[in-house]
């Protein structure tokens, strides 16, 4: 019992280092971008874990000790960011934001793998009518522009389910589901014909535990990177729909897509505080998490990765030049 | 086969295919609107309607008969080309498509010049001097440009271009002076000030233009920047540009004539599928700027719970992107014979 599990443990132990392995041979641009996107993502991730503490006010606090906050007072020594037209403190609305858009994003993308990698598993192991069947279905949803989509089922949802959260990572979710489900299917397809699976089919293994053992593993490689660029679109996403009213409602928690939205009333009167921090935390929150994205993506897709290979002196001048595995 | 047997052929196949999916997107539609909890309406005469009104306006829309007659009458009134009435203000969704669609189509018009001008410019140039500060400049733009939503940057041009220099109007498709003279034949205010000859109104019409379509062409340029940065990449690798120096053409030449004009190739296919994001950005830009397309009508209808008006206006949005995608794949079909095979 105990050496099978050894044995587990250090097949663990290998897969985690062939996983990890490119993100710590990464070199140059995707190194940078790779990191920087760490390093972002991860103050917004503590943004949102500490805000009680880091949050001077709250989200919706408009007064303090029984005395009101000026109204759109510009940024100052009390409120580093300025005040809304509410009275509310632009920058504890910033803080309390990241935790809105982290729980959303985070919701929408569980959901989008929860039901689109299992969809798109079966759909393309099985094919058949069921398979096309999807497929048609998915397309047609792909056919709605995505933010359209997001729309009209929050819109749809709001007058129902009670929180604003989940209404806005279901909205979300749906658009992403049929991306998750094409690439998941098409590389299955291509999966199904190799030859170690038809091995396991030979042996006589159901087609549960091929799909569990022999594909899955192979096929969720792009998963992560599709996920974390789908999570800097979500985050777009979920601040468009602030923007029109839907989603996250005002009375439920701090969202930055609302707060530019309230801003460009504001602006008329040359008022700038109230929409260019909201604004800059959503470029910098979506900038993080795409160079996250995107250098993953340049580190793990061995089509794209670049990798140095060392050059070995045999004494004579090679006349191979250094070679480079690059590019789509 | 011939050339034009196998277009044909092509062709037709791809008809074919788009009438399962215009179906499955009608019904989707009309699935979402329907499994909606709540009576669509009185949640558009605001909640307060009496019972009477609310059933007799029901009995005259037909939200009392059986779901699937409401789905077959539906159905056969798309076909006929009636996508609907909408209940809060009674105007046909066939008069919005016509005038507020035109508003939308003059914007994504010019917003698509600026993106493609912008990504071409940046892109081309990307690609051409790889990992030089320029592409890393580029890059980084595309990125930045990519993470910023069009209603902040729309925000920003608002704050700099209207308020601060005083430059340009920062809301609204034309002055309403402008707008009260102006003849209207297409509905488009750039072309009707254009047919008249009123170039006062026209020099209007563009002022209120320049901050909305800029701003979504940045923000959809961002797209093109990345695609032709690989593509020319890509290109550049290829045998025949090889080839074309080994001929001793000059490097010039063997870029701009060889390498971008294959390198923007695929953006037509991208152009095409950009539509529905465009659109989308579309419904963000109109309600920023205040401009009367049918994005800013859908966000009216949407807090006017107009469930009638919503339903048509999504209809009209899902047809408009298939329709794209169709003439897309036969402008790739005609350029690209590999792609009828």
């Amino acid at each position: 019992m105990a050496a099978t599990a050894s044995v587990r443990l250090q097949r663990r132990t290998v897969g985690m280092r062939r996983a990890l392995g490119p993100i710590a041979e990464a070199r140059g641009m995707a190194r940078t971008m790779l990191w920087t996107g760490v390093g972002v993502t991860l103050v917004f991730v503590l943004m949102a874990i500490f805000a009680p503490i880091i949050s001077p006010y709250g989200f919706d606090q408009y007064q303090s000790g029984g005395h009101r906050f000026a109204q759109l007072a510009r940024p100052s020594h009390a409120h580093l960011f300025g005040t809304t037209v509410q009275s509310t403190d632009v920058l504890s609305r910033i803080v309390w934001g990241a935790q809105t858009e982290l729980e959303v994003v985070g919701l929408a993308l569980a959901f989008g793998l929860v039901v689109g990698v299992p969809l798109g598993l079966i759909a393309g192991y099985f094919g058949g009518p069921f398979d096309r069947g999807t497929v048609l279905f998915m397309d047609a949803m792909f056919a709605f522009p995505p933010l359209l989509l997001a729309i009209v089922i929050a819109f749809l949802l709001g007058s129902s389910v009670n929180s604003g959260v989940l209404v806005a990572a279901i909205a979300i979710t749906i658009t992403y589901i049929p991306q998750y489900f094409r690439v998941v299917r098409n590389h299955v397809i291509s999966v199904r014909e190799e030859p170690y699976v038809e091995a396991a089919r030979a042996l006589g293994a159901k087609p549960f535990t091929i799909l569990r053992r022999y594909v899955f593993f192979n096929v969720v490689q792009n998963v992560p990177v599709i996920a974390t660029l789908n999570a800097a679109d979500a985050v777009l996403t979920l601040t468009a729909l602030g923007f029109l009213g839907y989603g996250v409602q005002p009375t439920q928690g701090a969202e930055w897509g609302y707060d530019v939205s309230r801003a460009v009333s504001d602006a008329a009167s040359g008022i700038w505080w109230t929409g260019l921090f909201p604004g800059i935390a959503i470029v910098l929150l979506v900038t993080g998490l795409t160079l996250l994205g995107e250098g993953l993506n340049e580190t793990i897709n061995p089509v794209l990765r670049r990798r140095s290979i060392r050059k070995v002196d045999f004494g004579a001048p090679s006349l191979e030049p250094e070679t480079e595995i690059l590019d789509p | 086969m011939n050339q034009g047997s196998s277009l044909k052929r092509y062709a037709i196949t791809r008809l074919a295919l788009v009438v399962p999916m215009v179906f499955i997107l009608l019904t989707l539609v009309f699935l979402l609107m329907r499994v909606a909890p709540g009576n669509p309406v009185s949640a558009s005469l605001g909640g307060h309607a009496p019972p009477a009104v609310i059933k007799a306006i029901s009995h005259q829309l037909g939200y009392d008969k059986p779901v699937y007659v409401q789905y077959g009458h539906y159905l056969g009134q798309i076909i006929r080309g009636n996508f609907g009435t909408t209940i809060s203000d009674r105007r046909s969704v066939g008069s919005i498509i016509l005038v507020n669609g035109a508003a939308t189509l003059e914007l994504t018009f010019f917003a698509m010049i600026v993106a493609i001008f912008v990504g071409m410019l940046i892109g081309l140039l990307s690609g051409r001097y790889r990992d030089s500060p320029l592409d890393t400049g580029g890059r980084l733009f595309g990125i930045i440009v990519y993470a910023t939503p069009v209603f902040f940057l729309g925000l920003l041009a608002q704050l700099v271009f209207g308020i601060w220099l005083g430059w340009l109007p920062i809301s609204d498709q034309a002055s309403p002076i402008t707008q009260a003279l102006l003849q209207t034949h297409t509905n488009i205010f750039f072309l009707d000030a254009i047919i008249d000859g009123n170039w006062s109104a026209l020099w209007d019409i563009t002022q209120h233009l320049i901050l909305p379509a800029t701003t979504l062409g940045i923000v959809y340029g961002g797209v093109f920047i990345r695609l032709i940065r690989v593509n020319v990449i890509r290109t550049m690798k290829e045998d025949y540009i090889e080839a074309a120096r080994a001929r001793g053409i000059n490097e010039r030449s063997v870029v701009y004539h060889h390498a971008f004009r294959n390198a923007l190739v695929p953006v037509i296919t991208v152009v095409g599928l950009q539509l529905a994001l465009l659109l989308g950005g579309a419904i963000l830009t109109e309600t920023t700027f205040n401009w009367p397309g049918l994005g800013h009508e859908l966000y009216i209808y949407l807090q006017n719970r107009d469930y009638a008006a919503v339903q048509g206006i999504v209809v009209v949005f899902a047809l408009v992107v298939v329709a794209a995608s169709i003439v897309i794949d036969f402008a790739n079909a005609f350029i690209d014979p590999r792609v009828r095979y």
